[in-house]
């Protein structure tokens, strides 16, 4: 069944066009990987499925719900979908807990000591227990990665967004972060993931896809895509960021 | 020719009972009620003002400009007379309201056009993935407004704010317009009934610039308590 559904979504700029007409789907438990040049519309693509950019044409169904119809409660549904930027972008007013907690009680409800256990046991998870009163701008990047991955996950999210989560890190740190990332693909989580990391994408992807231009050229089985991709342009992809 | 100081004039009775020093005190009080009072209203019509400016509907961002537009490019002492002599002629009833208020009103109404346009320049310089992850994590928009973006926008503009209050201070004076008894007032009125316009002039002075360091070193403690750990500047 799936979680996430796109069915012919097209989005302009102005007169310009960022995305092409663009379906693929992502059903429960799937891991799909997407990549493409810089520029392709990878980004807008995946902020289009909790409607964080509004589309001109075409559907997205979460869950079975249209996010782009009149009376769909946008942040309840957002609530739900957990997302992770190449930025990070935590809080930097507040401490890593009160990152974790803000959407747990605000959003959720949640009452304050629940909402912090809730967090400790998802700091632990990602090895940053000790940090818990700290705040971001005391962290690396990678921890802060980590942070931002399990304030995502404090809501208990139905599905994942990345964004280029670990572009923005050092090289030594996207060990760190993948690793978060390749655990939560293998308990089955739902997860949509805008990556270049083809060793990642070999290890837990089950599809990719490839976008140029915004139109989705390629969306392939894991193994297809690796083995044989059928367009030029993907082989071209391919082969530059595989080859350094 | 020789000039004598003579700083007991403070002492003199002004004929109505109290010394001019007391008067002197009594309108560093008016000024300093004007100025916080007026502070007050600017921050939180600034605050709203220039969130709006900053909100996806056009609407409302355009009535914020207009607002920003109308009281900054008034005159302050023209919209002084406007809330004291046209407005109260248009709508009666606005006669019965004590100048103070008005006054209050004019003054706040005023800077907020100008911490409007610090606040909206604040919200702008985060960078728009802070607005996105509110969003994302299901807050509305009025809530990523009030626990992601305004808590920060509020700390990067806490310099240009405190000009903004001190500004506030010195244009307390205009109240003077309007008859109420700030340190301006008693200023011009206690120098021509004593004739000693140096000492008066000089203590009112003081007093203004005794206020302007106040105000200086509690907004410069105000940015350090709200201090952001593990940025530039801060104390860990
Ligand atoms: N707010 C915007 N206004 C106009 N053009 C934009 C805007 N955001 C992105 N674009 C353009 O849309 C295209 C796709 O951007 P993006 O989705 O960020 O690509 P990617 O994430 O694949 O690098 C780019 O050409 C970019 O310049
Ligand atoms: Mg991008």
């Amino acid at each position: 069944m799936a979680m996430i559904e796109m069915k012919n979504l097209s989005k302009w700029y102005g007169s310009f066009q960022v995305l092409k007409d663009c379906s693929t789907r992502v059903d429960r438990g799937e891991v799909v990987v997407v990549c493409g040049p810089s520029g392709s519309g990878k980004s807008t693509l995946i902020k289009c499925v909790n409607a964080l950019e509004r589309f001109q044409q075409g559907e997205v169904i979460i869950d079975g719900i249209s996010v782009g119809a009149p009376g769909t409660d946008l942040p309840r549904l957002r609530a739900r979908v957990g997302m992770v930027f190449q930025h990070f972008e935590l809080f930097p007013h507040l401490s890593i807990m009160e990152n974790l907690t803000l959407g747990q009680i605000r959003v959720l409800g949640r009452g304050a000591d629940e909402a912090r256990d809730k967090g400790v046991k998802l700091l632990e998870r990602v090895g940053l227990r000790e940090q818990a009163e700290k705040f971001p701008g005391q962290l690396s990047g990678g921890q802060q990665q980590r942070v931002a991955i399990a304030r995502a996950l404090a809501m208990d999210p139905m599905c994942m967004l990345f964004d280029e989560p670990t572009s923005a890190l050092d090289p030594e740190m996207i060990n760190e972060v993948l690793d978060v990332m390749v655990e939560l693909a293998q308990e089955g989580m739902t997860m949509m993931c805008v990556s270049h990391e083809m060793g990642f994408a070999r290890k837990v992807a089950n599809r990719v896809i490839f976008m140029d231009r915004g139109e989705i050229v390629e969306d392939a089985l894991k193994e297809d895509f690796f083995g044989k991709p059928r367009s030029e342009r993907a082989q071209q992809f391919l082969s530059k960021i595989l080859h350094h | 020719m020789n000039f004598r100081w003579e700083w007991e004039v403070f002492l003199r009775d002004t004929g109505g009972g109290e010394t001019y020093l007391h008067w002197m005190f009594s309108a560093w009080g008016w000024t300093l009620s004007v100025a916080a009072c007026a502070w007050i209203i600017a921050i939180l019509f600034g605050a709203v003002i220039g969130t709006l400016r900053t909100v996806p509907s056009l609407l409302l961002a355009r009535l914020a400009n207009a607002w920003v537009e109308l009281f900054r490019n008034i005159p302050l002492l023209v919209q002084i007379f406007i809330w004291y002599h046209v407005i109260p002629s248009l709508y009666k009833p606005l006669q019965e309201v004590p100048s103070f208020i008005l006054v209050v009103f004019a003054l706040g109404f005023f800077t907020s056009a100008r911490v409007a346009e610090q606040v909206r320049a604040g919200i702008q310089s985060l960078p728009d993935g802070q607005r996105y992850a509110g969003l994302a994590m299901g807050l509305t928009l009025p809530q990523t407004y009030r626990f992601v973006l305004l808590p920060m926008a509020f700390r990067i503009i806490v310099p240009p704010l405190t000009s903004e209050s001190m500004n506030i201070i010195k244009n307390s004076s205009v109240a003077f317009a309007v008859s109420i008894s700030e340190l301006t007032l008693f200023a011009l009125q206690a120098q021509e009934e004593t004739s000693r316009g140096i000492e008066v002039y000089l203590a009112v002075t003081g007093l203004y610039m005794l206020t302007a360091f106040a105000v200086n070193r509690l907004m410069a403690f105000v940015e350090q308590r709200v201090r952001v750990p593990g940025t530039l500047g801060a104390a860990r």
